[in-house]
């Protein structure tokens, strides 16, 4: 018991420092987010990448952005408050909201059924592979070596 | 000029046509067995000749534009916007493709390409090559249609011509500009041969795998081609564009690698095919799959259906295009369900931990990553159509989502050559797996003590770190894995020849060309993974830059020497000077610029890049202040970005050397010439009738 709290005590100061562990800085925060959104110009950059000429939107939504981190509001209340303003072709990516969660889950979905298929097909493929007897006539010879140089060849 | 590039078009398609009407009823009379006033074998003949004639009617009507460019002659719609003057003539040349009506006849004129020296090589196979070149002509049909009734390259401007034209796009104005589109196009369009000799052989119910062995050397070449357009591009993107990447996961990007994951998956897909006989129905269906996707990609370029940075390219033939792709995956379907008994397997994978194993693993986890890459790429359409709102789907999505895809990849290159082909038993995967373990551990403990934390994704969700120790480590296995196949094979040659170790890898990589440039490839795939992996330590700096000012960026310290304007025919410049320092020693100057080209009205940035092995120092005139007249500079400090090329490089050798024939095979072959000319009547007598 003694033990178990000792490790429980151990275990949470240890996640406690992970968590808190080198926490964003304002500037690390400020590219973070600005990685996060898009220039509403029509350029199709992100915001923080924007650089054509004379660019009516990215200095300003910038200062927007630098404004919001300093004044201490949240990664999430931020993104909330450009989305509210711009749009919600603001962000980079969508967030998981609604039906937004799909465009996140269906590539890892389709990887995951996809392996699980192959397993599942290559057990049977090889269950039927044993049920088979592999007897060759010796007057097959010529085509096992034929096959045995085929299969070896690359 | 335009008049005749007018005719040569419609004689294209006229040609085009015959050679897809006649080839196709000539092939019907064939496996009917019926008969006309002509003889199938004759009808069949005309058709390969309109054909070849067809390759000559675009390639003329290829040069008219290209003269009509040189020439200067505005009265070309299609000239006066996408040339002037002024214009340097490499990029007059470039003109064919920079714009929608040229790049289409760019398509069709390197399709013809293929079309041509398919149809002269048709001793190879002359039935099956017949199906492939009448398959061609329909390809060659709707793009001519589309030439002569959609997008007309050689249109005429109504009312008086004006003096000069407006100009190329400035983004287009650079060296790499001239051939990355070619590339790409051979890529996409190449993909066209092995398409239509895997439908032909399916309609015919070609027997064996013989025409895997015919498209194989097109599908590399192909593939070759499509890398070097991506590469290319992203090359282009970096030097160009000024925002200190080279990849921005944009639709049109998009597009390109789809058709490159799937066509990679069936080079190796169909390496099973060969040897096994297996993976027949999956094989057809992957490379129908690039096929249709090299289209799609057409399609998104060009019909604004997702906002793209290509929007130069946008326009209403999207209609066209959806057609085309419809009809094709119907008369893929269709030809598919009707001979889907011809492609029953030989043999099945017999163990999970196998060679055979392996490559399903890769070609679905390519497959994944090809999905991902295209439901990105839709899922606004799909947002629009059910929300009723676009979202935007860009590279926070993809680094997500598509590179733990991509570094599971780079895992199966690794893990993939150690495995024997049917089933690996525990004793040779133990010994076999060991060395590379080891050295990903000892790269994964020198990647820690660097300063590459993976935990910081669970302190302040840096991706990067999380991403590149992993890439590292994984480089680091399948080098090894790589290397120790290298050794091994090499070391077997040494002890019985008694060569050095180097000298036995040449040999060895001789005698099995296609399974060593394999490895060459991948070795070029592992060295490109590490170039990006370096992207996840990219430093900026933005500064105003007076004169011997500086700024400092990792070691260097950039010192600004000068800063003018300057103007030529084409663009007005504004540059700075600036020297770059590593600690008091001058390594080099650097000029960034800001151009504005004075027909096309638009501004563009010209990259000054300082690149070593270990980063990039990339600067860029971001442009003036206006109150102090300074200008203001970007400074990028990329890490390993130059590995990127690099690996490029090691790809183009490797595919090189898999596409030279095996030197037991080279040696067999000419014992089999020799011993053919020897038993000639002519050698028996020179003989003296032995």
């Amino acid at each position: 018991m003694l033990l178990r709290s000792r490790f429980g005590k151990v275990f949470a100061v240890a996640v406690v420092a992970l968590l808190t562990m080198g926490a964003a800085t304002p500037a690390v925060r400020y590219n973070d987010l600005g990685h996060k959104m898009m220039c509403v110009c029509g350029c199709n950059q992100i915001l923080i990448e924007c650089n054509h000429l004379g660019c009516p939107d990215s200095e300003r939504m910038l200062g927007e952005l630098r404004a919001a981190v300093s004044g201490g509001s949240s990664d999430d209340a931020i993104l909330t408050t450009f989305q509210d303003k711009y749009g919600p072709t603001v962000l980079a990516a969508p967030m998981l909201t609604k039906f937004n969660v799909v465009a996140w889950i269906v590539p890892p979905a389709v990887l995951l059924l996809g392996i699980a298929g192959t397993v599942v097909l290559v057990r049977r493929w090889r269950q039927r592979a044993a049920a088979v007897a592999p007897a060759l006539p010796a007057a097959d010879f010529p085509a096992m070596r034929e096959r045995i140089r085929r299969e070896t060849e690359l | 000029m335009p008049t005749f590039g007018s005719f040569a078009l419609l004689l294209a398609l006229a040609l085009a046509a015959y050679n897809l009407l006649a080839g196709a009823v000539a092939l019907r009379q064939l496996a009917t067995g019926a008969r006309g006033r002509v003889s199938p074998e004759r009808l069949a003949e005309t058709a390969r000749r309109a054909g070849i004639g067809s390759f000559f009617a675009t390639t003329a009507a290829a040069f008219a534009l290209v003269w009509a460019a040189f020439n200067n002659d505005f009265s070309v719609a299609y000239i006066l916007h996408h040339s002037n003057r002024a214009l340097p003539g490499p990029y007059k040349f470039a003109a064919l493709w920079s714009g929608q009506e040229g790049s289409l006849l760019l398509w069709a004129w390197l399709l013809a390409i293929y079309g041509f020296v398919l149809r002269l090589r048709h001793k190879v196979d002359v039935k099956l090559t017949a199906y492939a070149s009448t398959i061609l002509a329909g390809i060659q049909v709707f793009f001519l249609l589309l030439l002569n009734f959609a997008a007309m390259p050689f249109s005429l401007v109504s009312g008086q011509v004006p003096q000069d034209g407006f100009g190329l796009n400035p983004l287009l104005q650079y060296p790499e500009m001239v051939i990355h589109p070619p590339m790409l196009y051979l890529g996409y369009v190449g993909f066209a041969v092995p398409f239509a000799f895997a439908l032909g052989a399916l309609m015919m119910r070609y027997p064996g795998e013989k025409w895997i062995h015919i498209t194989r050397r097109w599908t590399m070449v192909t593939w070759l081609f499509l890398t070097c357009g991506i590469f290319l591009g992203a090359h282009w993107a970096y030097s160009v564009l000024g925002w200190g990447g080279y990849w921005g996961w944009d639709p049109v990007e998009n597009a390109s690698l789809m058709p490159w994951l799937t066509g990679t998956a069936f080079l190796h897909s169909v390496m099973m095919q060969e040897k096994r006989g297996m993976m027949k129905s999956w094989n057809v269906w992957l490379i129908f799959s690039t096929f249709l996707l090299a289209i799609f990609g057409t399609l998104l370029t060009r019909s604004g259906l997702v906002s793209s940075v290509h929007a130069f390219a946008q326009s209403s033939i999207g209609t066209w295009f959806w057609t085309f792709l419809v009809i094709v995956l119907a008369v893929c379907l269709f030809t598919f369900i009707l001979q889907r008994d011809h492609l029953k397997a030989e043999n099945r994978i017999e163990s999970l931990v196998s060679r055979e194993s392996s490559f399903l693993f890769n070609n679905l986890v390519l497959l994944a990553a090809c999905f991902t890459v295209l439901w990105g790429t839709l899922f606004p359409v799909l947002s629009e159509y059910i929300q009723g709102n676009k979202v935007t789907v860009s590279a926070p999505f993809y680094n997500r989502v598509a590179v733990p895809i991509g570094l599971f990849l780079l895992f199966l290159t690794g893990i993939g050559p150690l495995l024997a082909w049917r089933s690996s038993s525990f004793r040779s995967i133990r010994k076999n797996f060991v060395l590379p373990c080891v050295a990903g551990l000892v790269t994964a403990i020198v990647v820690i003590v660097c300063g590459v934390h993976p935990w910081e994704i669970f302190t302040t969700g840096d991706q990067g770190s999380f991403y590149s120790f992993f890439a590292f480590t994984l480089a680091a296995i399948v080098t090894t894995a790589i290397s120790s196949e290298f050794l091994r094979g090499a070391g077997v040659i040494s002890r019985h020849t008694g060569q050095g170790i180097l000298a036995s890898m040449v040999q060895l990589t001789r005698r099995n060309t296609r399974r060593y440039g394999g490895y060459i490839v991948h070795f070029g795939v592992v060295v490109i993974f590490i170039g990006i992996a370096g992207s996840a330590f990219n430093q900026s700096k933005e500064e105003e830059l007076g004169f011997k000012q500086s700024l400092n960026i990792g070691p260097y310290r950039v010192e600004c020497q000068s800063y003018s304007q300057d103007s030529n025919l084409n663009y007005d410049t504004e540059y700075a000077l600036l020297d770059v320092y590593r600690g008091n020693k001058k390594i080099t100057q650097l000029a960034p610029e800001k151009r504005f080209y004075t027909a096309s009205q638009q501004p563009s940035t010209i990259v000054a890049n300082h690149s070593t092995l270990a980063w990039d120092l990339y600067v860029i005139y971001a442009g003036k202040n206006p109150d102090t007249g300074q200008p203001i500079i970007k400074v990028f400090l990329n890490p390993l970005v130059a590995w990127i090329w690099i690996g490029v490089g090691v790809v183009v050798f490797g595919t090189g050397v898999a596409l030279v024939p095996n030197m037991t095979a080279a040696l067999a072959a000419s014992r089999n010439r020799a011993t053919a000319l020897a038993a000639t009547p002519e050698a028996v007598a020179a003989r003296g009738g032995d």
